[in-house]
């Protein structure tokens, strides 16, 4: 069981090597069933698009696997126990048996087994998929600051000098490292089919890395809950090849500047779509230049009361 | 003073925008407007008819003297835990008609549509979590074992039988502040958590938060000193003879739930009071500038909120092992070890708290720490469902509606326990915390656990409380319901947030997850109907109280104390206190022959007086907490005068306690004595029929 991140071509990303469980197939065929109807947006990591995606896939079908070894027998031989023994005459009654070293030893054993081999796998997956790590096989960085509005994504490229709303755009070749805060409440990042979430908190930075296998749509959102419109709190990651990214690029740096009059259309509650009403523009909210400080100034801790 | 500043300070925050149908007036044309302020209203109304109801059918029949000195000033623990159980089972029919209007909402949610409009979608998850939790799961279990435990070891009472009803008092009155919110609107959208800086006063500025946080405080300072209560009775009540490793599982677990409840609930007391200074005195401790800190919050919260977990579920475990070592004819297996592995949870349950945000940034390796200890948790109770089943194993198993509940807990228990090792492992917690998944999981744990439990506990000790058995036939309808339902309403969930769901969401464009929205609706209203079920079983039963009658007390051939007693038990619950020489004594008596026997030396018993200081402290806690949440200072004022003068009146009171003579005591029991011997020995076989008279042939016997 490989445990690095050496999986970026997703054939060679390790099956699980365990039996998977019943219950695990099921999940997995539900989701593909469900999985046509999305209109090329990738929305889960049980179907994986990146490494990340596929080693937390990869870990949770072995878990379910693990526990299969309990949730089984006790599945079975729980009605099978109320069975055999119902109430009647039979000769098995012993009415007064009530320990034994045998059963003791199994029963405290078995699930101690299992803790200690899924432990093995917990700590070593929990370091290795740490969010905060660059991931040691994806391609080079793409620097994305995003900051989270009530309720929108801002994402700053700071080495482009460009910014996005709601819409995260990276070349597949590289991985993307985030950068996170929030400009208001508490906000959870979360890409599901290219990997882990992480929060954003005002007055805090938080970091996270995510890379792609290939080009594709993955849906990202924000998952802790922040008041009206936050089922609408939602964007789209694009992975593109390398070239179509030099011309996303270029098309961005033709939209307007992230003056103070967006910056403050931004802070207030309200829909990308709306901030981009209000602004007087179309979508996707673009903007060619951003104030090179501007994710700095936003995550320091706040001094004075905010309005 | 005008009349305008009069208002103002009569008043408070408080205007016409608190109706539940300003919106409509408001907003006129808009339908989702009319709508939700139809249901709003409706809600409303339920609740001012419902206690107008209530009001003139007291005094119709002139109940309400009987209703004073019989229940509200009353310190029997018997009945402080009868009212207990009956505010769950309020608050669960409000919980369950919430559920289901979300359930509703989300299955016609696609493309951004749905009935509810986002408000009233957050008010929804945000009540029913806070009720189920600290309404009905809280209320019941302390209700369960207010009743249950001081008969299991033999005591009168519990050690402070003034403060058990201060504890219902303060429960009551968090319960009436959230009912109240239905009339006078707002309650807050934070969810059951509360997390800030979303519910600081820069955030969400109306009343919403403060009702939240005022009905919180009230049921944790209600619960904790339960806590103190229940452990102190379990140290010092005991029968003689009753040793710790004599007692019945159940009070184990309650001492393990009161000792969680001591040292988890101020927790959760400070972090509202903290959120209450910052709402209320422009503190800083959770805001996002000035120093605030909302991580402070998300500790302080979760170091209440796992043991809070525990608390539910362990008094649960109680029961099971209760009804399985009943219902199987059989000494529970493993003793020992289900006391170690209770234990063991227990004090596992404080080191876990970081699980709850393993995605808040911290280090992988306390990350992996956190993880592990988690899954630590896994061994103890794994061993304790193998405990159950091996109970079962060369027993005498009869399937009955307790036994349902407890064979549905364990095989649907161990899948949420699956899944609760799936989320201690923090990097597949990336993927599903804060998602559908999650609220499978403990829906999971709460369900089979702790609402299963208790409604075997109810079915069970029932016929102890009131005399009479409820029906079978509705009660197996109810359960075999509740199974069915949990499954259809929350298996779809753990797909729904394995595809990337969040919980909390009022809207979707994902056409994948139509499908298993509609499944988890129909699980919803099979719920709906299992409760149903249960409200007409206790309508037929109540009906046919006279031949299911089981004065004699002991309908499942009960193995501990409180089966030995009358049923319903006389006020000091046993004429004589009995003397303990083992486990499951009342097994033992029955099969030695020395049950049903007269005592030779009879005494004056004495119990506590009705006191009223539990109702004035719940009364003037609600008031003083409606003053709070709507800025009536004079109201405040008043009801903490009001209270600390009631604390002050009744330390004066000398006259507490009460004497019933032993020729009382003894009369009463001869009679009793003497109608149950009249009565002849049923047989398991009959246990579920009309035959049930409530004295019991041992199963043992019976085999022999
Ligand atoms: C009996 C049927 C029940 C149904 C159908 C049901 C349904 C729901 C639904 C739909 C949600 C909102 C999920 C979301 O966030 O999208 C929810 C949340 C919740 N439920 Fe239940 N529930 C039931 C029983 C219970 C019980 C018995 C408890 C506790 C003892 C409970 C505790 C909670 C909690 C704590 C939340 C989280 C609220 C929040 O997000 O802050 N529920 N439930």
């Amino acid at each position: 069981m490989p445990l690095t991140l050496a999986v970026r071509d997703r054939k060679r990303s390790p099956e699980p090597p365990v039996a998977i469980s019943r219950a695990a197939s099921a999940v997995a065929v539900a989701a593909l069933v469900a999985l046509p109807g999305c209109d090329g947006i990738h929305i889960t990591f049980l179907d994986p698009q990146g490494p990340v995606a596929a080693q937390q896939r990869t870990h949770f079908l072995i878990i379910l696997g693990m526990m299969a070894i309990i949730v089984l027998p006790v599945l079975v031989l729980t009605p099978w126990l109320a069975f055999r023994y119902r109430y009647g005459k039979h000769n098995a009654y012993k009415p007064d048996w009530n320990f034994s070293w045998k059963w003791e030893v199994l029963l405290w054993g078995t699930p101690a087994v299992i803790v200690v081999v899924l432990g093995v796998f917990l700590w070593r997956n929990t370091i290795a998929l740490d969010p905060y790590k660059p991931l040691l096989t994806s391609g080079p960085p793409i620097r994305v600051q995003a900051i989270g509005y009530d309720w929108k994504w801002l994402f700053i490229y700071p080495d482009l000098g460009i910014a996005t709303v709601d819409e995260l755009a990276f070349p597949v070749g590289g991985q993307l490292a985030l950068d996170l805060t929030s400009q208001t409440v508490m906000q959870a990042f979360f890409v599901p089919a290219l990997g882990s979430q992480i929060y954003a908190m005002s007055g805090m930075v938080t970091h996270l890395h995510l890379a792609a296998d290939a080009p594709g749509r993955f849906r990202g959102r924000n998952t802790q809950y922040n008041g009206m419109d936050f089922a609408q709190q939602r964007f789209e990651a694009v992975a593109m090849r390398a070239d179509d990214f030099d011309a996303w690029v270029q098309k961005v740096r033709e939209a307007g500047p992230l003056d103070s009059r967006a910056r403050a259309i931004l802070a207030a509650q309200n829909t990308a779509q709306e901030a981009a009403q209000n602004l007087g523009v179309t979508m996707p909210l673009r903007f060619g230049s951003v104030p090179p400080d501007m994710f700095v100034q936003t995550s320091q801790p706040v001094a004075a009361a905010k309005p | 003073m005008t009349l305008h500043q009069f208002l103002d300070t009569a008043f408070g925050r408080l205007g016409w925008d608190a109706l539940p149908f300003w919106e409509i007036v408001r907003h006129p044309h808009d339908g989702k407007a009319w709508l939700n302020g139809l249901i709003a209203s409706g809600a409303a109304s339920l609740v001012v008819f419902g206690a107008l109801a209530v009001v003139v059918m007291l005094t119709r029949r002139r109940w309400w003297r009987s209703l004073w000195s019989g229940w509200l000033t009353s310190v029997d623990h018997k009945k402080i835990g009868i009212m207990y159980v009956i505010l769950a089972l309020v608050m669960l029919a409000r919980g369950l008609v919430e559920a289901t209007f979300m359930r509703a909402h989300q299955a016609t949610a696609l493309n951004d549509t749905g009935f509810l409009t986002p408000e009233h979608f957050g008010e929804f998850f945000t009540t029913h979590g806070t009720i189920m939790i600290f309404f009905v799961a809280m209320p019941f279990l302390t209700g369960l074992i207010n009743y249950v435990m001081p008969l299991q070891i033999g005591a009168r009472d519990v050690s402070f039988p003034v403060l058990n009803s201060i504890s219902l008092g303060l429960t009551a009155a968090g319960a009436a502040l959230v009912m109240v919110s239905l009339v006078l609107m707002p309650f807050s959208t934070g969810g059951w958590s509360g997390y800030p800086p979303y519910t600081e006063r820069s955030f969400n500025p109306g009343a919403g938060p403060d009702y939240w946080i005022w009905a919180v405080t009230l049921s944790s300072l209600g619960s904790t000193l339960t806590g103190i209560n229940f452990s102190v009775t379990v140290y010092k009540e005991r029968a003689p003879g009753m040793h710790f490793f004599r007692m019945p599982l159940f009070c184990w677990t309650a001492l393990c739930t009161s000792i969680l409840m001591i040292f988890a609930m101020p927790p959760l007391t400070v972090a509202t009071a903290l959120l209450a200074l910052d709402r209320y005195a422009d503190f800083h401790f959770f805001t996002n500038d000035l120093g605030g800190n909302m991580m402070n919050y998300a500790n302080l919260f979760w170091l209440f909120g796992h043991p809070e977990v525990y608390i539910l579920i362990l008094p649960a475990f109680g029961v099971y092992s209760e009804v399985f070592t009943t219902f199987s004819g059989k000494t529970l297996y493993g003793y020992r070890a289900l006391v170690l592995a209770t234990m063991c949870i227990a004090v596992l349950s404080f080191g876990v708290w970081m699980h709850h945000f393993f995605t808040m940034g911290q280090s992988a390796e306390l990350n992996a720490v956190f993880g592990i200890s988690t899954m630590l948790i896994g061994i103890p109770t794994g061993v304790k469902i193998f405990d159950w089943m091996l109970t079962m194993y060369r027993g005498q198993v009869r399937l009955t509606v307790p036994m349902i509940y407890a064979l549905g807990f364990i095989m649907l228990f161990v899948i949420g326990g699956t899944t609760g090792i799936v989320l201690a492992n923090p990097s597949v917690d990336y993927q599903v915390h804060n998602t559908l998944f999650l609220v499978a999981h403990f829906h999971n744990m709460l369900i089979p656990g702790t609402l299963f439990g208790m409604l075997a506990g109810y079915t069970m000790w029932f016929p102890k409380a009131f005399g009479f058995r409820l029906d079978e036939i509705w009660g197996r309808r109810a359960a075999l319901g509740w199974i069915a339902g949990f499954v259809l309403a929350f298996f779809p969930l753990y797909g729904l947030g394995l595809l990337g769901m969040p919980r909390r969401l009022h809207a979707y464009v994902e056409p994948a997850y139509l499908p298993f929205t509609v499944v988890a609706l129909v699980g919803t209203l099979l719920i709906v109907a299992a409760f149903a079920c249960l409200c007409v079983q206790l309508w037929v039963s109540v009906r046919d109280r006279d031949h299911l009658s089981v004065r004699a007390g002991d309908p499942w051939d009960g193995r501990t104390l409180e089966w030995a007693t009358s049923a319903p038990p006389p006020e000091y619950n046993f004429p004589v206190v009995p003397t303990v020489e083992s486990k499951d004594p009342f097994t033992h008596e029955k099969l030695d022959g020395k049950a049903l026997q007269s005592p030779d030396d009879w005494q004056d018993i004495e119990m506590p007086r009705n006191a009223a200081l539990g109702l004035v402290l719940g009364l003037v806690g609600f008031l003083g907490c409606f003053g709070l949440v709507w800025y009536m200072w004079w109201l405040v004022v008043l009801a903490a005068l009001a209270g600390l003068g009631a604390v002050i009146a009744r330390s004066f009171t000398r006259n507490t306690t009460k004497t019933i003579s032993a020729d009382e005591v003894r009369a009463q029991y001869m009679e009793w004595l003497e109608n149950v011997r009249a009565l002849p020995l049923t047989v398991r076989s009959q246990e579920s029929s009309r035959a049930n008279n409530g004295r019991a042939m041992p199963v043992m016997k019976e085999q022999q």
